[in-house]
């Protein structure tokens, strides 16, 4: 294989990895767009999705055991639809009960109440479904197809696929509808938003749905690759928040394409820099930091300066 | 039983070294950091490649471990600091997770077999409890000394102006980054020195045992007692290591989950933000405006309790 | 003379010019106003001035040094104080406490030059210090007649109290010249009436004031001289009475007559 070819396939891999951070960094920069706070439990709602994903699609198929076919394709996209709803459901609860509460509170106090939450979650999952990692069956025949000398499996299409829906649905929200709208005047400034007669209750609500809903997506998706279990929602939450940082957080588009752009450069820089496996995660945080240090706005952020 | 009280007593005594770093860190100058697991690694290293590779003594690693965590300490902080609550917090988490990985990677076994620390002839075998008791809250009573009259200083005041407001913090003459890093690179050597005791005791070292739930259990015994105040941290350390050992106190081992105290962790951390922000005991209410001086204090002290004592005669 | 000068003062964000070429000068022992239309640039030129943000070009002088870029905590011990418009104080401190953060870094006349000498004598003789930095806090709460609240939470001080408080920490720093950024905003007349005297007794105590403020009454009554910004540029400067008949200034604040 010449090694453009080996690159293209590269390339293939990492949209497939870009696309699910995009969908889970799209609730860190959705929350931290209107509340200016990082929603540590974000990762582990994407455990949760996947978790229920896997649990509903095993009760409806028999899991493992089943054949691939018509059948398990429409109860894998059930699964995801239920899961979406429940992890909406979950993540609005999170807010009214642990963030709401500590709106006007000092800084510190949702901060380290969301990694209160998130020690709940995982924790919680350990204790009910154990710590061992289960693979999540695929739907479908996971023949891979080739094109040319590039490999494409059908789950990366289907990863592919179902995330470039789910972001056409959420901008066509976020600009089309009254309730989009509003989150956008509300992320903007909270305050005249509410003089203006919206309900931004509702609004943090609604975007806590939006983005747990988008969490449990790329939960599932991401569990084809990654199998799932309790802890799997720490490092990928951790990447994905990465990737809403490197687009701007914030910032709806900002995400989509930091966590494509995250997506291809994990894929890619890993084998270009022989980064042995052991050290991958010690890259990744390290890429964190530096993002952290020498671009804090990202791509399409806007730089926020205290007033003074 | 009594085995599992001794036992607490010796991990709420470290973790109440940790928790007084961490204190000095989050409650006396407000950052958010959560790599208080990686300094304890630090500290535990350095001890245990003292004692074992070296063959040197105990004592000899707490300066080099209080060096060691600090100097990382200052190596992150000067970059991180300027970062502001949020992302302070996930650089330090990414920074302590680093630590972790570095330690796995060197050296994935970790040691074991340490020589075992000895005072004066003594030594501290891990068998007998009660010499690593008094050890241990040794130390737990002088850092707590050190870091009271830190707190009532005036340096501890300017941690508290930038804790409070960075901007009017400078307008009054506090170099803001200057304390910052101080701040951070004490509660980073205080870390390491818990880290020492801790391989004092169980003379092995695992890099296993430095994960980010470390930090937060830290983190969660600061908020518990109160953030900013040394007494309460002192409490909070109690509570947690109780916490931790519940189901061992209670014989109820095969009942009580593994994860169940980590999730109790995670709703103290939720339930004392949304009932008790301010921890069982409070902050200290900092009395710098306090003109009496430590006798004054002393002598009203005891005249206050005879006139309490009078009261109830 | 001039205890304050800025030379072509230019502050720019992302394209939008805030400080446009400034001249600005104090004179010492004066009290200076500094007013303009909102968003005329007068908060900038005061956080370029205290080192709160730098400027993009241009120098500044401040008693014959070049202070331009200074970070704030620097030109705040070279004798330049301020208050915030939207108030800074430590909230959750006590008022008395809030005082002494203003001077700290008075605390120390002693023999030891050395900064780190002096961090460790700060710390093995803490109460020591903290009840000689109590007692000086106390003269100023004093001077402000704030001693009876001064073991109160400077958050729980009603609202003209609490900006009263923050000139108190500002001047317990012992400054030479002393930035007000809006004193009187949302001040009942008598408060401001006792603001006005207030700023009288510092500018008894020797301190050069410079204050923005919207009340024209209050800046037509204490200023000496009056620097007038609109759109980020000098449009004037000169006595009150001079000010008060400028067309650029009433311009500037009213329209043009034509365009009526």
């Amino acid at each position: 294989m010449s090694t453009l070819t080996l690159y293209m396939q590269y390339i293939v891999n990492g949209l497939t990895l870009g696309a699910i951070y995009s969908l889970i960094a799209l609730g860190y920069t959705m929350v931290y767009g209107i509340l200016k706070f990082i929603n540590f439990a974000h990762g582990d709602i994407l455990m949760v999705g996947a978790f229920i994903g896997l649990l509903i699609y095993n009760g409806l198929t028999g899991g493992e055991a089943a054949d691939p076919g018509a059948w398990t394709l429409i109860a894998f996209f059930i699964a995801m639809i239920i899961s979406m709803i429940a992890c909406a459901l979950l993540g609005m609860l999170i807010e009214r009960i642990a963030y709401k509460p500590l709106r006007n509170a000092n800084r510190l106090a949702p901060l380290l109440s969301a990694i209160g939450v998130s020690f709940i979650l995982s924790n919680g999952a350990a204790w009910i479904f154990g710590t061992q990692s289960r693979r999540f069956p695929y739907p479908f025949n996971n023949e891979p197809i080739h094109i040319g000398a590039i490999t494409i499996t059908p789950h990366q299409i289907v990863v592919i696929v179902v995330s470039v829906i789910m972001m056409v649905l959420l901008t066509s929200f976020v600009s089309k509808t009254r309730m989009g709208k509003a989150m956008r005047a509300a992320s903007l400034d909270q305050s005249t938003s509410m003089l203006m007669g919206i309900n931004v209750n509702r609004v943090i609500s609604l975007t806590f749905a939006i983005g747990s809903a988008l969490a449990a997506v790329g939960g599932i998706l991401a569990s084809f690759d990654f199998r799932v279990y309790p802890s799997m929602g720490t490092m990928t939450g951790l990447k994905a928040f990465v990737a809403a940082v490197i687009g701007g957080i914030g910032n709806i588009q900002g995400a989509m394409i930091g966590g494509v752009l995250l997506g291809i450069l994990e894929a890619v820089g890993a084998p270009l820099l022989h980064i042995p496996n052991g050290m991958r995660d010690t890259v990744a945080f390290a890429v964190l930091i530096i993002v952290l240090l020498v671009k804090p706005d990202g791509i399409l952020g806007k730089n926020e300066r205290e007033k003074v | 039983m009594l085995n599992f009280f001794q036992l607490i007593l010796i991990y709420a005594g470290i973790y109440a070294i940790m928790a007084i770093g961490q204190n000095c860190i989050t409650g006396y100058t407000g950052m958010l950091s959560l790599c208080h697991a990686g300094f304890f690694c630090i500290g535990s290293y350095a001890t245990a490649i003292i004692c074992k590779v070296f063959g040197l003594s105990f004592w000899l690693s707490l300066p080099v471990a209080a060096l060691a965590a600090g100097l990382v300490g200052l190596l992150i902080g000067i970059p991180t600091l300027r970062l502001k609550g949020d992302y302070l917090c996930i650089a330090t988490l990414g920074l302590g997770e680093i630590i972790r990985n570095v330690a796995t990677n060197l050296n994935p076994v970790g040691f074991s077999q340490i020589p075992r620390a000895s005072l004066f002839g003594y030594e501290f075998a891990s068998r007998y409890k009660v010499p690593f008791i008094i050890l241990i809250w040794a130390f737990v009573l002088v850092f707590y000394i050190l870091f009271q009259q830190l707190a009532h200083s005036r340096l501890g005041r300017a941690m508290v102006a930038v804790r409070e407001d960075e901007v009017a913090a400078q307008s009054n003459g506090i170099n803001v980054t200057k304390y910052k890093i101080s701040s951070f690179v004490l509660g980073a050597a205080v870390g390491g020195i818990a880290g020492c005791l801790q391989t004092a005791y169980t003379l092995t070292v695992q890099p296993g045992s430095y994960t980010f739930m470390v930090s937060v259990m830290v983190l969660c015994t600061v908020v518990l007692g109160g953030m900013g105040n040394a007494k309460a941290v002192i409490l909070g350390a109690f509570i947690i290591q109780f916490i931790s050992y519940l189901p061992q106190l209670t014989g109820l081992t095969n009942v009580i989950p593994a994860q169940a105290k980590q999730i109790i962790y995670g709703l103290l951390l939720v339930v004392m933000m949304l009932c008790r922000p301010q921890g069982i005991l409070g902050r200290d209410k900092y009395r710098y405006g306090d003109p009496r001086t430590r006798m004054e204090k002393l002598a009203d002290f005891f005249h206050r309790s005879k006139k309490a004592k009078g009261g109830r005669a | 003379m001039r205890i304050l000068e800025t030379e072509h003062l230019t502050r720019e964000f992302g394209g939008v010019i805030a400080v446009n070429d400034v001249d600005f000068h104090v004179e010492k022992g004066l009290v200076t106003g500094l007013i303009g239309p909102n968003g005329a640039g007068k908060t900038t030129l005061f956080n370029q001035i205290t080192g709160v943000d730098k400027p993009t070009s241009g120098r500044i002088i401040f008693d014959g040094n070049d202070i331009t870029g200074l970070p704030a905590w620097k030109i705040s011990r070279m004798g330049i104080a301020r208050t915030f418009q939207n108030i800074r104080l430590y909230k959750e401190l006590t008022v008395v406490e809030n005082v002494m953060m203003g001077l700290h870094f008075k605390v120390g006349s002693d023999p030891f030059h050395h900064r780190f000498a002096q961090a460790v004598k700060s710390y093995f003789f803490a109460s020591r210090e903290n009840r000689e930095v109590y007692g000086r806090a106390m003269e100023w709460l004093r001077f402000f007649e704030l001693e009876e609240h001064a073991q109160d939470f400077a958050g729980s001080l009603p609202y003209g109290k609490q900006r009263e408080l923050e000139i108190a920490r500002a001047l317990a720093a012992d400054p030479k010249l002393l930035f007000l950024d809006e004193p009187a905003a949302g001040m009942n007349p008598a408060e401001t009436s006792h603001l006005m005297s207030v700023v009288g007794k510092i500018k008894g105590l020797g301190v050069t004031v410079v204050l923005i403020e919207h009340d024209m009454k209050l800046v037509m009554n204490i200023c000496d001289n009056i620097t007038v910004l609109n759109f980020g540029m000098k449009i004037a400067e000169g006595t009150p009475n001079e000010i008060k008949h400028d067309k650029g200034v009433i311009e500037a604040y009213l329209g043009k007559e034509e365009e009526e």
